[in-house]
């Protein structure tokens, strides 16, 4: 009876990448800057066997451009004419809008393959700047618009593009009709398009973490009843425990280079940082305070962690060398600081700022040590940089919901990203840069 | 002797089915209120109680059989004792023991260190304000201060077993001091 009580509490469910797609994140402007660059996305001719193209690429791509802040792409409906190949683009009617930057394509069907080319025209030189030519099968087009998008974004700003990225983040959903709540870890598109379901369990699961390949999460599930670390690979959906000392096992953060967890053990008492080595399990223990020490995060060179402890009383930010030494204060603004994370440059460190009993989200610049907070609700938290490190994406309370929310560095651009379903969203992590599809 | 066995044969089946009975109406209470955990802490509650329940010991130094005239039964379901508070409540970032928590602590170690073979899941949690493993860490903290004190009343430490749920199990759902009030706290799970 007991046995049977626990399997059914434990029951959970994974789910390979190759699961039913559903929607699952809308991703809105709520501020824009002022200025943002006009570029023309005509939609792409079509050739095929069906009357419609499986996917409207340009419209992926205009969405992602606007969803960046930075641009502001032209009406369909405001198009005087609608070029599909370079002979057919006439500089004058863009000119005449008053767009800069012009984007056509072609898709073609070939099979159970699709051609995806676009060209990117700067219309006041009247010159091509970029162009390519991609093949795919139908379930990759979105993500060809993603890499489209990428190399328009780079070629204009001179930034490398993060749309062909992944998102992974938490829900917690109360079923009213069995009265249960269902804690699920899912990854998504960094357009919140194609979710999928990574882990479900009726205990909480909390702080996935990437893995520098994007091939992997390492997460906190409770479904033993207690708080032990798991990596599990995102497509084929094995997984396997890495960490169940006795107390709290958490807070597993990758080494850049793949091969190491840092993460935070209670194992000798109470919380301190502590380095597994994945593939062995060995552990090196970096920490010696009975303040707690947790939330590691690695400079992207590898060789400094910075992280959270309240060992002068409050919760503020250290950093420490891999190899261990003395923790080092970093943030001496604000009564708690939490949760630190490098930026990708290791310039700066995105953290959870708590003053006056709102939690926001703040930006340390390393070289001069000037703090900027940059969002302006009361319970924000979880803030994490996309891997071109132009915005972070972070959890937030918005109308008694959690709610995911991005903020670019500047502060400038906002974004709100609202779950298409009830519950709170939480805990979202940006995923590294994905390898350019090669078909 | 044979009266007490007797005795016992009836009062164990009667302490077991109050375990059996009142508990999970008490489940669906807290449920409906959103005021406790989820069902799953209620129900592991349950089951632990009800192992409980089963021994003798417990059976036989509570009520019924000296004719106290009092509740008959375990005092762990007596709802007038201070071991039906099965809670402490904590300050914002702090793992002190507030002062109307050292009656329910006592108690609940007195309840301990008499029946030393019943043990018990002393839960920490914290509420949602600040970061979520930092508030794992300050749950955990919660459940060793209310440990320390109970073996310093006597306790065995093999008899409790500390865990932190950190803010990912509110017992209160909303976003407001009031709800925060109610999360900050320890829970002894029998």
């Amino acid at each position: 009876m007991k046995l049977s009580v626990h399997l059914i509490r434990l029951l959970f469910v994974c789910f390979a990448l190759t699961g039913v797609a559903r929607a699952g994140l809308t991703i809105d402007i709520t501020q824009g800057v002022d200025g943002a660059s006009p570029i023309a996305v005509v939609p792409f001719g079509w050739q095929g066997p069906s009357m419609n193209a499986p996917q409207d690429i340009a419209q992926i791509i205009s969405d992602n451009l606007q969803r960046s802040g930075l641009f502001a792409p032209l009406s369909r409906s405001d198009m005087l004419s609608r070029p599909q190949t370079g002979e057919q683009v006439n500089y004058r009617d863009w000119r005449l809008l008053g767009t800069p930057s012009l984007v056509i394509g072609r898709l073609s069907a070939a099979g159970d393959q699709f051609k995806i080319q676009f060209q990117l025209f700067d219309v006041n030189r009247g010159a091509q700047l970029v162009g390519y030519s991609f093949t795919a099968p139908e379930k990759d087009l979105r993500r060809i618009a993603h890499q489209i998008s990428d190399i328009i974004y780079e070629t204009l700003t001179g930034e490398k593009g993060a749309f062909n990225t992944r998102l992974t983040y938490i829900t917690s959903k109360h079923w009213q009709s069995n009265n249960t709540r269902w804690y699920t870890l899912f990854v998504s598109d960094s357009d919140g398009h194609d979710q999928r379901m990574v882990i479900r369990s009726k205990e909480p699961i909390m702080s996935p973490a990437w893995s520098p390949d994007g091939r992997k999460l390492a997460y906190v599930s409770f479904e033993q009843r207690r708080p032990m670390i798991y990596v599990q690979d995102v497509f084929t959906a094995q997984r396997e425990r890495v960490s169940a000392f006795k107390g709290i096992n958490g807070a597993p953060a990758w080494s850049p280079d793949g091969t190491r967890l840092a993460m935070s053990l209670s194992k000798d008492g109470n919380s301190e940082l502590y380095i597994m080595h994945v593939a062995s399990g060995k552990l090196q223990r970096l920490t010696h305070h009975r303040g707690i020490d947790t939330e590691p995060s690695w400079s992207p060179d590898g060789r400094n962690l910075v992280f959270t402890s309240d060992r002068g009383g409050r919760p503020q930010i250290y950093k420490i060398p891999v190899h261990g030494g003395k923790p080092k204060r970093l943030t001496f603004e604000g009564r708690y600081n939490a949760k630190p994370s490098y930026s990708p440059d290791g310039k700066r460190i995105v953290m959870v700022n708590g003053e006056n009993g709102n939690f926001r989200i703040a930006v340390l610049e390393l070289e001069t040590g000037i703090m900027q907070i940059l969002t302006k609700s009361r319970l924000d938290e979880s803030p994490s940089f996309a891997p071109n490190g132009s915005m972070i994406i972070y959890a937030t309370e918005y109308l008694n919901r959690g709610v995911l929310a991005a903020v670019s560095v500047d502060g400038r651009v906002q974004q709100r990203i609202a779950l298409d379903e009830d519950g709170d969203a939480r805990e979202p992590v940006w995923g590294p840069f994905l390898t350019v599809n090669k078909r | 002797m044979r009266a007490l066995t007797k005795a016992l044969a009836i009062l164990i089946p009667v302490a077991m089915l109050w375990g059996c009975s009142t508990t999970p109406t008490t489940t669906d209470d807290d449920m409906t209120a959103g005021a406790e955990t989820g069902a799953e802490t209620m129900s592991s509650d349950v089951q632990t109680g009800a192992i409980g329940m089963g021994d003798v010991d417990s059976g036989v130094e509570v009520g019924g059989v000296e004719g106290m005239g009092g509740f008959v039964g375990d005092p762990l379901q007596d709802p007038a004792s201070l071991l039906s508070m099965r809670t402490v409540y904590f300050d914002f970032d702090k793992s002190e023991i507030r002062s109307d928590a050292r009656d329910i602590i006592e108690a609940h170690a007195r309840y301990l260190s008499g029946n030393p073979s019943t043990r018990i899941v002393v839960e920490g949690h914290a509420d949602e304000r600040g970061t979520r493993e930092y508030n794992l860490g300050l749950g955990e903290r919660r459940a060793k201060s209310v440990q320390q004190i109970m073996t310093l009343l006597g306790v065995s430490s093999s008899q409790i077993e500390m865990v932190s749920y950190g803010e990912e199990r509110p017992a209160a759902m909303g976003h407001d001091e009031d709800a925060w009030a109610l999360n900050r706290r320890v829970e002894f799970i029998y």
